[in-house]
């Protein structure tokens, strides 16, 4: 464990504490630039993005080797793959717009032909020049053990960049997210804003192929946005909430990975993204899990608390299991069926309330307010004291219900 | 075309052609059905269903591998839909969620356990290993006929074979299904038809495709072949039986075309050395589709005037 939490407090050495820091700002500006991206339900366009990378990277490659340069030279291979990400993105734009084919055949046709490519590139690479063509297979899965300062800048650099222009263009985005043909009819320009967005995905994704590679990037798009969709109903606050969990996992996963070897970086960071996803989904506030089972319970037993007590009122036998094991456990009748006082009691009152209701639907014609009766929802809630004095002058006195 | 092409060039465009049309055709439907990205989604976890096969089977045997990735393929499309109903979350997402989270944890468990000792590396994974499938046998064309030389045929061949024609009688037995179910979900369920029993089948079989395919082109590859060929099919016709022979007729075209460019392209050019077929495959059914974007006679949308949709 000491190896974890040096790593945790930046205290495993140069390379440790670089990526640990790298990661932590990739994990902020890929979550929070990739909240639009989830909102506008184009997750997997990401995923096209980052495989089109490749091609550009091997092209970068042969370019700049035969112009005589080494080669290996961070911002032009960045430069490069941001180039044919940009081409995939106007392809699939161009494909969905043009053409009958859905979006999501356009994204898995950019996908698989633009890595083809690249796989070709990178094979003509492997024969051009022994040895100096080293380390773009890393661009697939990301490395951090070469990770130099200069890479550090440039996540830094870029990833502020992506969180500055994410804040600014929010609201126009929001706009697009939710209600694009409304955005047009308000004279948005949707078709650029969606490009701007995707183009936002494209320079986080350029900046963060070195340390978790094109292939597990998508991940740190689309998990922390997925995630704070949980935790909030604004979009004003995914964003900066997807922003903290791709931080923190960046940040964690980086660090665990240093503590032992053999842990790759980009792949242990999506697993701690993953998990934290998991506590999301299962534990949440509202949207999680164990809120909905919780939510259902309370439900269930108000439901069969009514109908048992309407049973009561009515004098009809409880043959529902869980409604009598219910009742008996509140104390509303014996474990034979037989209603306590008690019992007798709330049953008038729920009879009662529903002839109220009945009285409330003849003297309020208008649905707003007698369109409110579930059965569930206590006409206090709906009507003034006034009011259901009023229906009860009309039901005359109460009367009392279940006398054995 | 003497021994040598038998030799080299011949078992590789097989296996190519019957991975490519074993892909496109539930293809097709995926891509009807608004689903393509399943095939994107299934060729990721091949890699984790692969890596857990070893580490449980302890070889680097084909079918514990088929089996787990197969397997792996099922937990995806499982875990898909039981995060996108639990948590209320579109499609897309919740694959991006799941099939990036089980690509990472394969390799991290490649990585942890002791695999480098056995050919099983992430970039093999990805990338297939499509010229390395030669049949050193054969002598000729007549060994086609020789029981010795047939016998020492690789492995791949015969189960991609037998895969191809696993999918192609699933398609012919169940193409009424197939066909209603894909189109019309609720009039399949009038006439009793189990269209969800289907659907989930179809992902099956896509799965079991992909990765008896994967073994020879690679796992990202394997996208391509899904969706390319049924995509441009797609603007050909308006009619699903023609449009099922289409795709198999470009997936074809992209697999031979594919190999000799990869194999003879370079030589063209000057180059001395081959490069990836898989990756030219995908390249070529790419450049397919972007032909029938262009020319296809029906890539409008119905309703869409040509000059609106220029």
């Amino acid at each position: 464990m000491t190896p974890f939490v040096e790593a945790l407090f930046l205290q495993a050495g140069y390379n440790a504490t670089l990526v640990a820091i790298g990661a932590a700002l990739l994990g902020f500006a890929a979550g929070s630039s990739g909240t639009f991206l989830f909102l506008r339900k184009r997750a997997l366009v990401s995923d096209a993005v980052a495989h089109a990378t490749l091609p550009g990277v091997g092209l970068a490659f042969i370019v700049m080797v035969s112009l005589g340069g080494d080669g290996r030279s961070l911002v032009g291979l960045l430069a490069g793959s941001a180039v044919t990400a940009w081409v995939g993105l106007l392809v699939i734009e161009w494909i969905t717009r043009r053409t009958r084919l859905a979006e999501d055949a356009a994204i898995g046709a950019v996908l698989g032909v633009f890595f083809g490519v690249g796989i070709v590139l990178l094979t003509v690479i492997q024969t051009m020049s022994a040895g100096r063509q080293a380390g773009l297979e890393s661009f697939l899965l990301g490395s951090t053990a070469g990770m130099l300062f200069q890479d550090g800048v440039v996540i830094a650099v870029g990833g502020s960049f992506a969180v500055f222009a994410t804040w600014l263009m929010r609201r126009p985005m929001t706009l697009v997210a939710f209600d694009s043909d409304y955005a047009a009819a308000t004279g948005y320009d949707v078709r650029r804003i969606d490009l701007l967005m995707m183009g936002l995905v494209m320079g986080v994704t350029v900046i963060g192929l070195k340390l978790v590679g094109l292939i597990l990037i998508v991940a740190m798009l689309i998990i922390p946005a997925v995630t704070a969709r949980f935790w909030t109903e604004r979009s004003s606050r995914v964003i900066w909430i997807a922003g903290g969990v791709g931080g923190m996992a960046g940040y964690l996963g980086a660090a665990l990975s240093a503590s032992a070897p053999a842990l790759p970086t980009g792949p242990i960071i999506v697993l701690v993204a993953a998990a934290i996803f998991v506590v999301s989904l299962l534990f949440a506030p509202v949207r999680g899990v164990l809120a909905a089972i919780l939510r259902h319970r309370r439900f269930q037993v108000q439901v069969h608390r009514r109908q048992g007590l309407l049973a009561l009122a009515a004098k009809h036998p409880i043959r529902e299991a869980y409604t009598l094991r219910l009742l008996v456990r509140e104390g509303l009748v014996r474990p034979d069926g037989v209603s306590t006082a008690a019992g007798r009691a709330q049953a008038a009152k729920v009879a009662r309330d529903e002839r109220r209701w009945d009285a409330a639907r003849e003297i309020h014609q208008d649905a707003g307010l007698t369109g409110r009766y579930d059965g569930l929802t206590p006409i206090e809630e709906v009507f003034t004291s006034d009011e259901i004095a009023e229906f009860d002058r009309l039901l005359g006195p109460p009367v009392a219900v279940g006398e054995a | 075309m003497g021994a040598e092409f038998v030799q080299f060039s011949l078992t590789p465009i097989l296996i190519g052609v019957l991975s490519a049309i074993a892909c496109a055709l539930p293809g097709n439907f995926l891509i009807l059905r608004r689903q393509a990205l399943i095939g994107d989604a299934i060729s990721h976890v091949v890699l984790p269903g692969i890596v857990v096969a070893f580490l449980v089977s302890g070889v680097v045997a084909a079918i514990p591998m088929l089996l787990g990735a197969a397997g792996a393929a099922i937990v995806a499309v499982v875990l898909i839909e039981t995060i996108k109903r639990l948590g209320k979350i579109e499609p897309g997402a919740s694959m991006g969620v799941v099939f990036t989270t089980m690509f990472a944890a394969g390799v991290v468990i490649l990585e942890k356990s002791d695999t480098s000792r056995v050919h099983l590396d992430v970039e093999h994974a990805l990338m297939g290993n499509l010229e390395t499938l030669i049949w050193l046998r054969a002598e000729g064309w007549h060994s086609l006929f020789d029981p010795a030389a047939l016998a020492s045929l690789p492995d791949e061949l015969i189960r991609i074979a037998v895969v191809c024609v696993i999918v192609v009688v699933l398609t012919l037995v169940f193409w009424r299904w197939l066909k209603i179910a894909t189109f019309d979900e609720g009039f399949a369920q009038a006439l009793g038809i189990p269209s969800a029993g289907v659907g989930f089948g179809l992902v099956v079989t896509a799965a079991v495709a992909a990765v008896a395919a994967f073994e020879a082109v690679g796992s990202i590859i394997v996208i391509a072949m899904f969706i390319c060929p049924p995509a441009a099919a797609r603007l050909m016709t308006n009619r699903l039986e023609l449009q099922i022979w289409w795709s198999a007729a470009f997936a074809t075209i992209s697999a031979v075309l594919g190999y000799v460019f990869a194999g003879y392209g370079p030589l063209w050019f000057g180059g001395q050395n081959a490069v990836s077929a898989a990756g030219m495959i995908a390249a070529v059914s790419g450049g397919i589709l972007g032909l029938a974007c262009l020319y296809g006679p029906h890539r409008s949308r119905v309703g869409v005037g040509r000059e609106e949709a220029t």
